[in-house]
């Protein structure tokens, strides 16, 4: 991991910044918030309390407020629901996958990946409980008899997903907490006042002693191939939950490979979406600068082709089985009432990251920044399309529906941003979010003698 | 945690320090502390520890998990017996699902519970310095007072930038 590997890039010469300046520079993003952060805060508040509002309207007066109309029982909440579990797996990949890769670029950006990991998670585990409407029976959930001595079927897909979610919130919790006790450490010893009494709470007693890190390391390095398995896993016992039913355009056995490649997709997106703001906002602009932007808009790029690909198998697949569901499901994705939501969903998603062939669109952050948001609206289309599209349009044509989201559907998607950007923006400026450790780790330290370097 | 008595030194050079390490081995003392801002390899191939017996903990965490997530399914299945969809009471591949998950998370919190127990086990009394966190390295040597002057040229012939006595 020794190698500051940017092959690619050579032209740049920015000089390597040296380990007081990395400490200086993070530390410095810690510390009181300026205007912006609590104007940014309120309105985030306010968002997630309109949201928070139209959720405690729903559970007063029930379901019957939200959009359902049968036979599409699930809608917008299931839709988000996989859309913030998707936009978790990036920090995952970045954090974990690219660790064991041994890549030197994640060092910079893995760390924010891994806050928004853990708080898209915690997003998305909101949902089901607010789709299924009585939440009060939430606990209906866990694996514990009832009162006819009942335990819960564990050949339903949907309970998969409720052990893969769990283990995926927990893991990457932790492995988010693990991986921020040096920095944390090396915060505590730059800050004075409250902070360094939260700071040294949660270093654990951190010094960097040989010892800790002969562990510390082995721990990480057996985490990040714990993750590895667990994010592929987590999307595709998702995918399941569609998957394992037999309505058209969902039985496919494509669909994990799909979901896992479009939840990186996602994820990367969300990623490039966040950082951009953050590096300006912070002054981080020496750690956080075109290469990264570069390498992650390869990995949107890999991940898109991929994503393009699959939608066009499914079509291929549609018509090729010759099943006359299949083939009415895809034709009326493409052609019925959701059309807009098909192409909206094709064009961004499969279509707009051609523009990342050309180096420059990479190197050009404001280009990212709008192709990303692009990327974050088709990939809530395509859940959306999956989701609702295919239960509109089932076998029998006299139970075929429409959907239309109510107000109390919107309102909760967007208070599921405001409760995200709360906990971000509330981490972001308690918490290092760049690793002050890792960043060091790829450079290297001054030597008294240069001949062996 | 009162440090006990001993010389601390400040290293800015890498190999400085690795050359002090080596020294320090070649001279008998084994029971040092380096500390580093930054893993290195330089530092651990000079301090030479061997590896770490945390992997022990994520094998274990990990077959436990995987042991009893196929335990539970199997055993709730059996339990209050209901057929479901025409699927044998316990059908082995549904139930992998379950049994991975666990096998991930068992393995994950056992590591971390390793790597904690293992950190507090070898943790040494030592003196301290923020600097460590930043961007010098540590070592700390515990010694007796009448070696203290030969620990000091030791190190201070090494290349640290500053030797303190911790009396």
């Amino acid at each position: 991991m020794a190698t500051l590997a940017h092959p690619e890039s050579p032209a740049t010469s920015r000089p390597a910044p040296t380990y007081g300046e990395i400490t200086r520079d993070i530390v410095a993003t810690l510390g009181n918030p300026g205007r912006t952060w609590y104007v940014v805060f309120g309105v985030v508040l306010a968002v997630l309390g309109w949201g928070a509002f139209a959720l405690l309207y729903q559970i007063r007066f029930g379901l019957g407020v939200a959009g359902y109309a049968p036979p599409v029982q699930w809608g917008v909440y299931i839709t988000t629901f996989v859309f913030w579990v998707g936009i978790a797996h990036c920090g995952t990949l970045v954090s974990a996958i690219l660790y064991l890769f041994r890549s030197a670029w994640r060092t910079a950006v893995y760390r924010t990946a891994e806050v928004m990991t853990v708080f898209a998670v915690l997003t998305a585990g909101l949902f089901p409980l607010i789709h299924v409407g009585r939440i009060w029976y939430a606990y209906w959930l866990i694996p514990y008899p009832n009162q006819r001595q009942i335990w819960v079927n564990f050949k339903s897909p949907l309970l998969w997903d409720v052990f893969a979610v769990t283990t995926y919130l927990i893991v990457s919790t932790v492995f988010l907490i693990v991986g921020m006790v040096p920095d944390v450490a090396a915060a505590r010893d730059r800050v004075s006042g409250w902070r360094k009494k939260l700071y040294q709470f949660a270093a654990v007693g951190w010094r960097g002693t040989d010892q800790e890190w002969r562990h510390y390391l082995r721990a990480y390095l057996y985490l990040a191939a714990l993750a590895t398995p667990l994010v592929l896993s987590v999307h595709s016992v998702v995918s399941w939950d569609f998957a394992m039913s037999i309505v058209p355009g969902w039985h496919t056995t494509i669909f994990a490979p799909y979901f896992v490649a479009g939840a990186i997709y996602s994820g990367l997106a969300m990623v490039i979406t966040l950082l951009v703001p953050l590096r300006k906002a912070f002054k981080l602009e020496r750690y956080i600068h075109e290469d990264h932007f570069e390498n992650l808009g390869k990995l949107v790029l890999l991940t898109g082709m991929i994503i393009g690909y699959a939608y066009v198998v499914e079509y291929f697949t549609a018509w090729y089985s010759g099943n006359p569901y299949e083939r009415s499901a895809f034709y009326n994705r493409a052609f019925g009432d959701f059309w807009w939501a098909t192409w909206t969903m094709i064009i961004c998603n499969a279509f707009l990251p051609i523009f990342l062939w050309f180096r420059k669109v990479r190197r050009s952050i404001p280009a990212m920044f709008v192709l990303s948001l692009f990327i974050n609206l088709g990939m809530w289309f395509e859940r959306f399309v999956i989701i609702v599209v295919s239960l509109s349009f089932e076998y029998e044509p006299y139970a075929h529906g429409h959907y239309t989201p109510s107000w109390v559907d919107w309102s909760i998607l967007a208070g599921s941003f405001g409760w995200f950007f709360m906990w971000f923006l509330l981490f972001a400026k308690n918490f290092p979010m760049v690793s002050i450790a890792e960043v060091k780790e790829i450079i290297p330290m001054p030597r008294k003698e240069r001949a062996h370097a | 945690m009162s440090a006990p008595l001993g010389v601390l030194a400040a290293f800015r050079h890498i190999d400085a320090a690795a050359h002090a390490i080596r020294s320090l081995k070649e001279m008998g003392y084994r029971d040092f502390t380096v500390y580093t801002p930054a893993p290195n390899h330089e530092i651990s191939d000079a301090v030479g520890h061997r590896v770490s017996p945390v992997r022990l903990w994520t094998l274990i965490g990990g077959l436990t998990g995987c042991a009893s997530g196929f335990a539970m399914t199997l055993w709730m299945s059996y339990d209050y017996p209901i057929v479901v969809g025409g699927k044998p009471l316990g059908s082995i591949p549904p139930y992998v699902v379950i049994a991975f998950e666990l096998t991930i998370l068992l393995g994950a919190l056992s590591t971390i519970a390793g790597l904690i127990f293992h950190a507090w086990r070898t943790r040494r009394r030592a003196a301290y310095d923020p600097r460590f966190t930043d961007d010098h390295i540590g070592i700390f040597v515990p010694c007796a007072a009448e070696r203290r002057s030969a620990v000091r040229q030791l190190l201070q012939g090494a290349g640290a930038v500053e030797v303190r006595v911790e009396s």
